[in-house]
């Protein structure tokens, strides 16, 4: 027995060490011990004896008893045995260790706690690591930083030394508590209002105003206070019967309670109609939207989960089939219209048009307007009205054309094209009119002028207007204008103005099909000729934007200019009041007819031709050149006369590419220079700085003018304010953590940190963990 | 009955009690219970405490800037800042807190960006800076659109009672109508002796220099009739001018150009500048820009003294000038109907307008630079558009051709034809003067020889034969003057202080170009050059797009045949692309191509070599 209990103390050693260890001192083992307490000397000589008895004999004696079965049987229970007594000491004695086993369990357990050493770090194995552990506490630390730093980056000014003291802001009663009148002046202001007892400090209420607010009879309050009380009470009623009502299942009751309530609000509803037409009107409308709800919703329309299981029951059930028919009523008498208020109108209109006028009038207005046809259903009814509409449209809109040019090209109504043509056909009628009429009328306003000039001008104008009557005969003729009719204008055209000493007859001429094909949509081409010879200086003055803002037009029409109609405008002469007296004074005939040689002799031509050739030289010197890299004799046969074939020419030229298209290529009078200017491109900027990635992202910052001619005072000093402001005279310290409303110690951390990484104190541990938790 | 509104007076019931639920209705005889005491609940302030102490605050010297303060409608006054009550010692309250409204056109006129044009995409870090940049534009030009109210005076011009014609009213009705300052400003110098005269007003309006034919040259402060200088310089004069102040005047002789003081005592004698027939002055570059019979156009830096160009104009006689004082490039016009625009920097000129069939016979620009007023041989007189197009806005033929012509500061148009001078005005400050109704007309008693508007004052000064004469042209000049830049009333000391400054400020004379604001823009040739330089030292491009490399994908997808597969799938996208947008570029090269073919090719051709 004694060596299973050793067996299995070796095996368990551990985990008993294990449970002592763990079980608290003060913890009874067992009773037995207890019971020993008082005869202490008896129980040590009772356990000298027990451990005596661990000796080897003792152990083989035991191992005897194993004999003693015959002593021990099933049957009966004897204490008679060996002559010894069954000490209960005995009974726990597995419970201590077997000594002779300890020192072998021990070694054994050293040999199982024992490890072998690992061999030790490089030096620069734990010196990488502790850098790396320290960089991540320290960058750790830092970054708390950065948003300080990214806010100091985009500041737009920075006023160091940083911890600037904020000036006190003293609130006005402080300042004034403080303050006494001095002057006279101040004194009698302040003995003003102290007697008139105005407030000083606190300018809510005047004195006598909380002692009105104040005083209150007694009488008074205590009548406010029953009164009180019993609105609390009724209140109070209300509530209670509320909630008892509520809580009534019966659907019947509440059935009941329902239509007395709409019989209730008819009535009620009579009775204002009556005493109040504003206010019944108001709940007619509330009514009208009530019935503007139903028909949005499905609320009645039987459609809905418990009308579907009713519709299931309907066939059997009588009061389901009821219920439906309820329910579709209610949506019937829901959407219905509200006629009465009209009907009971019409026959009350009579006397209530005496009594009230005023009032029902607007009753009445505002009734025509809800019983108004739904527009979405009566759409066939309004159409024919909306027809005699578009049928008057038409003749404004072709009036509207009629007074802008013909030239402006809209999208036209096709019913209405017709009568458009036809009033540009008048209108064009009344346009030579009006020139005929200048015509007569230029000689009959200023007969003094006689100048060559005028008289110049009045024959090319002459000219164009026969040309223009010529032209309208035939558009008269044509009445629609087609395609090729309009091409039949074309080809007579050139031959119209090879007549006159015209120069720039190419231009004109270079007109493609497609162009023909624009004409004829806008009308008849020559026709514009005349309005722009005659009166384009009205109309350039009249609208100088149109000129300028509008380039697609411009663009088409820019062909079409020539540099002969841009010197040749017939400008209207000016009406002086104060014409020059003294040269015509001076001149005679001869002198006049000498004058009009000489102007014919330099006019217009050669200074347009001189220009216009100045212009193409510009052009030529201005555009790329092309390289040609052509050895003449080679590959083929060489000598005096012989030139290199132009296949050869071709291929071994090398094209130039096209530049950008000159400024001045749609301006006939103008030459614009297209060289660079060196000179003013040393003062531009030339490099991108560095967020900018594109010119003009950078050009849009730098486009406001920055200098105080251009500027306010304020805004020229706010947009040259220095990026760092200092204080002359003060340190500048490093940023602090208090600065910016950090804890202190951070700061402290940090330079400990940097200080001694390594030597970390478990302090520092601590409380730098707990501030990255932070 | 559910859904009909209930038709009685009093509130449904439920409603009032899901009130109820949500907070006790406060009656109207309790107390007004104060907010609830920070003590109440000492969770969350406590907690908010904390966290104010570990986020960082905002630094107090730190300013950020602040969102716009234009208010789109200005009716509407601005809700008053909710900084808290703000009441006054008398508890009366603002009823306009917060600062004015600003109407929006009137900052749209001091708006310097065009916003209309795209920006090509950017990165936050570069959209902020944009945004920084536009938010101060919108400040500044707020601001001055506040500062506007300052302008006290107000321009206007002379309106006739009920179609009364205006050009029918005398100099002698204006004057008699006038307040007796004003009409002091009305004279005639009658100086039949020295022949026709040419006149000059100092930049602050202020001072006359008139110079006769025949050699009289005086320099009076005009207002007061003070005589400053008078001197017969026995020769010639062509022409006279003021130089930046009213202290150094420039003479074009016969021979060469002289400089006097206000003294009248000869400074220098330019003989580079011979047989000057006009003169200009450039103020803000410090340039003398002489016109001569010899057809050479010549910069004189009159801070340095140096002669800055001599451009050979290659057109002969030179006597038609002018300075479009919004970009300083100097206008001649040619006896070939060529009116031709000039700066010291390029030797040929900026760009050349046919305006006349015949000679120009006078050039005028107005203040803004926008209208160029031209008139002709062929006595016409017409109105140009110089921002860009250089087209004739309008045009109209004089009974004689005016052979001088004056814009004033605000735009009206003074032509001197033979003895008469008109004036045209135009409907507002920025529209060019409509032709068709002179606005005055005024006889001489000789032919006029100069004309120039007095700068503010409505004043006309005519050189003529018979000497000066000074009209009144109701609302010709800017009521409102800039006192640090040209300040009539300005003392000595201030005019030499000015004159520092001005120095200080001075524009170099190769910036003169036709579109200034062009200066503000990055030189992209030579952007691009450098670029290209950078990438040939380099030898390759920084900029430049990295290639596509295919992220490395797991469990063996990214063998080496699908790499390749991957990124031969993003060339070929990249490809397509290019391809598309050279389609795309392809018609329009097509329909140039097709233009200039005008017959039809023939079989024949071929041979043609």
């Amino acid at each position: 027995m004694s060596a299973i209990r050793a067996s299995e103390s070796s095996l368990l050693a551990s985990s008993q060490q294990e449970e002592l260890e763990d079980l608290p001192k003060d913890y009874p083992l067992s009773t037995s011990e207890d019971e020993g307490d008082s005869d202490g000397e008896r129980k040590h000589q009772k356990l000298l004896e027990a451990i005596s008895s661990l000796d080897g004999k003792n152990r083989r004696k035991l191992a005897e008893r194993s004999e003693a079965s015959l002593k021990v049987s099933e049957f009966n229970v004897s204490s008679k045995g060996s002559g010894e007594k069954l000490v209960l000491s005995d009974l726990l004695e597995p419970v201590k260790t077997v000594s002779s086993l300890a020192t072998v369990k021990k070694q054994l357990n050293r040999v199982k706690s024992k490890k072998t050493v690992e061999l030790p770090l490089h030096r620069e194995e734990i010196e990488r690591i502790h850098r790396q552990v320290a960089f991540n506490k320290t960058s750790q630390v830092l970054s708390k930083w950065d948003p300080i730093v990214l806010k100091n980056r985009q500041a737009e000014q920075l006023v160091f030394p940083l911890n600037k003291q904020q000036s006190a802001f003293a609130p006005i009663e402080h300042v004034l508590s403080g303050w006494k009148a001095r002057t006279p002046l101040e004194q009698e202001i302040f003995n003003l209002l102290h007697k008139n007892r105005q407030p000083v400090t606190d300018p809510l209420l005047t004195p006598v105003e909380k002692a009105s607010l104040k005083a209150m009879s007694l009488e008074e309050a205590k009548m406010r206070r029953a009164e009180l009380q019993r609105a609390r009470a009724l209140q109070s009623y209300y509530e209670a019967r509320a909630r008892r009502e509520k809580k009534i299942k019966s659907k019947k009751y509440h059935k009941v309670l329902k239509k007395g309530k709409a019989k209730q609000a008819l009535k009620d509803f009579e009775k204002l109609r009556k005493v109040n037409p504003a206010a019944a009107l108001e709940e007619l409308e509330k009514l009208e939207k009530a019935r503007m709800m139903e028909r949005m919703s499905l609320k009645h329309q039987n459609s809905g989960k418990w009308a579907k299981s009713k519709a299931i029951m309907a066939k059997y059930d009588l009061e389901a089939r009821q219920a439906m028919q309820e329910q579709l009523a209610r949506n019937k008498e829901l959407t219905q219209k509200i006629q009465l208020a009209s009907e009971s109108e019409e026959e009350e209109g009579g006397t209530e048009e005496d009594c009230d006028p005023l009032v029902s009038d607007v009753v009445n207005e505002v009734q025509v307007k809800a019983n108004r046809p739904n527009p979405w259903m009566f759409r066939n009814h309004s159409s024919d009205t909306k027809e005699a509409e578009t049928q008057e449209d038409p003749e404004e809109l072709a009036g509207s054309m009629a007074h802008e040019a013909s030239e402006s090209e809209e999208e036209e109504g096709p019913v209405a094209e017709e009568e458009i043509l036809l009033k540009e056909f008048e209108e064009r009628r009344s346009l030579r009119q009006k020139s005929g009429l200048n015509q007569i009328a230029e000689p009959v306003g200023r007969p003094e002028t006689k100048d060559s000039s005028s008289q110049a001008i009045l024959s090319e104008l002459r000219v164009l207007s026969q040309k223009l009557k010529k032209e309208n005969r035939q558009s008269r003729k044509q009445e629609v204008s087609s395609v090729k009719t309009v091409l039949a204008v074309q080809r007579e055209k050139p031959a119209q103005e090879e007549e006159e000493p015209l120069l720039l007859q190419r231009l004109e001429r270079a007109q493609t099909l497609d162009k023909l094909e624009e004409l004829s949509k806008e009308g008849c081409f020559q026709n514009k000729e005349l309005p722009r010879a005659a009166a384009e200086g009205q109309c350039l003055e009249r609208n100088p934007d149109n000129h300028l803002g509008a380039p697609k037009e411009k663009k088409k029409k820019e062909q079409m200019i020539d540099l002969q109609n841009l010197l040749n405008t017939k400008s209207p002469s000016v009406k002086s009041l104060a014409v020059p007296t003294t040269i015509e004074e001076l001149e005679d005939e001869e002198e006049r007819a000498q004058r009009q040689m000489i102007k014919e002799a330099f006019a217009g031509d050669d200074v347009i031709r001189d220009f216009l050739k100045e212009k193409r030289e510009a052009v030529e010197a201005s555009k790329p050149k092309d390289v040609d890299l052509t050895l003449p004799g080679w590959g083929e046969w060489g000598g005096v006369g012989l030139k290199p074939s132009a296949k050869k020419r071709r291929r071994f030229l090398i094209k130039a590419p096209e530049g950008p298209p000159r400024k001045d290529k749609n301006l006939p009078n103008v030459i614009i220079n297209e060289k660079r200017n060196i000179h003013a491109a040393a003062h531009q900027v030339q490099a991108l700085p560095y967020p900018f990635t594109h010119h003009q992202q950078f050009e849009r910052t730098i486009q406001t003018p920055i200098g105080s001619t251009w500027n306010t005072q304020r805004a020229f000093q706010k947009l040259t304010t220095p990026k760092i402001v200092t204080k002359p005279g003060h340190i500048i310290k490093p940023i602090k953590a208090e600065d910016v409303g950090y804890r202190a110690s951070s700061r402290s951390d940090l330079s400990v940190v940097q200080r001694n990484p390594k030597r970390l104190s478990i302090r520092h541990k601590k409380q730098l963990k707990k501030n990255s938790i932070d | 009955m559910e859904t009909a509104p209930k038709l009685g007076r009093d509130v449904p019931p439920k409603k009032d009690k899901l009130q109820a639920k949500k907070k006790k209705p406060r009656r109207y005889w309790e107390e007004e219970t104060p907010p609830t005491a920070a003590g109440a609940f000492p969770g969350p302030p406590r907690k908010l405490k904390r966290n104010r102490e570990l986020r960082p605050q905002k630094p107090k010297n730190i300013h950020i800037r602040k969102k716009s303060r234009i208010s789109k409608k200005p009716q509407v006054p601005k809700k008053p800042r909710e900084r808290g009550p703000q009441r006054s010692l008398s508890g009366a309250q603002d009823p306009f807190a917060g600062p004015a409204p600003v109407p929006g056109e009137v900052v749209q006129k001091f708006r310097r960006v065009d916003k209309s044009k795209k920006l090509p995409r950017s990165k936050s870090k570069t959209r902020s800076r944009l945004e920084a940049a536009e938010a101060e534009e919108e400040e500044v030009s707020v601001r001055a659109a506040r500062s506007e109210l300052l302008l006290a005076e107000e321009p206007g011009f002379l309106e006739g009672e009920d179609g009364e014609d205006t050009a029918r009213i005398r100099q002698a009705d204006i004057v008699e109508a006038v307040d007796i300052a004003s009409a002091a400003k009305h004279f005639d110098l009658n100086l039949r002796q020295f022949g026709p005269y040419r006149l000059n007003y100092s930049r602050t309006g202020r001072h006359l220099a008139f110079g006769g034919r025949r050699g009289h040259v005086a320099a009076l402060d005009w207002v007061t009739k003070k005589l400053m200088c008078e001197i017969n310089v026995m020769e010639a004069v062509r022409d006279i001018r003021f130089l930046h102040s009213e202290a150094l005047l420039a003479v074009a002789q016969n021979r060469w150009l002289h400089i006097y003081d206000n003294q009248g005592i000869e400074l220098h004698c330019i003989r580079r500048c011979d047989r000057v027939t006009r003169l200009e002055f450039l103020p803000f570059h410090f340039l003398l820009a002489t016109a001569s019979e010899t057809g050479f156009l010549t910069y004189l830096d009159v801070s340095v003294g140096k002669i800055v160009a001599a451009l050979n104009a290659r057109a002969g006689r030179l006597d038609v000038m002018t300075q479009n004082p919004y970009n300083a490039v100097i206008h001649l016009g040619h006896s070939n109907g060529t009116v031709s625009l000039w700066s010291p920097a390029m030797k040929e000129p900026l760009a050349k307008i046919l305006c006349h069939r015949g000679g120009v016979r006078a050039v005028a620009v107005d203040s803004t630079g926008t209208h160029m007023a031209t008139s002709g041989v062929d006595h016409q007189l017409k109105i140009f558009d110089l921002r860009g197009t250089f087209q004739p806005l309008s045009a109209r033929t004089l009974p004689q051709g005016a052979g001088h012509l004056a814009f004033s500061q605000r735009g009206l148009l003074a032509a001197g034809m033979g003895d008469v001078v008109n004036v045209w005005a135009g409907q507002c400050k920025a529209s060019p003067p409509l032709l068709e109704q002179p606005y005055l007309t005024h006889r001489l008693s000789g032919h006029v020889h100069s004309l120039q508007f007095c700068p503010f004052e409505d004043v006309l000064g005519v050189g003529h034969s018979g000497g000066i004469t000074s009209m009144l042209i109701p609302g010709a000049a800017e009521p409102n003057f800039d006192g640090l830049e040209n300040n009539p009333y300005r003392s000595q000391k201030q005019r030499q202080e000015w004159e520092v400054k001005a120095l200080l400020e001075k524009v170099p004379a190769e910036l003169i170009c036709l579109d200034p604001r062009a200066l503000a823009e990055v030189d992209v040739i030579s952007l691009e050059q450098k670029k290209k330089e950078r990438i040939e030292r380099l030898g390759y491009d920084p900029e430049a797009k990295a290639p596509f490399q295919p992220k490395p994908k797991r469990k063996g997808r990214s063998s080496t045949a699908s790499l390749v597969k991957r990124k031969r799938k993003v060339m070929d996208e990249e490809h397509r692309d290019r391809v598309r947008q050279s389609l795309e570029e392809q018609p329009q090269k097509q329909e140039k191509a097709a233009k200039p073919t005008g017959a039809r090719p023939s079989a024949l051709d071929r041979f043609v070599r």
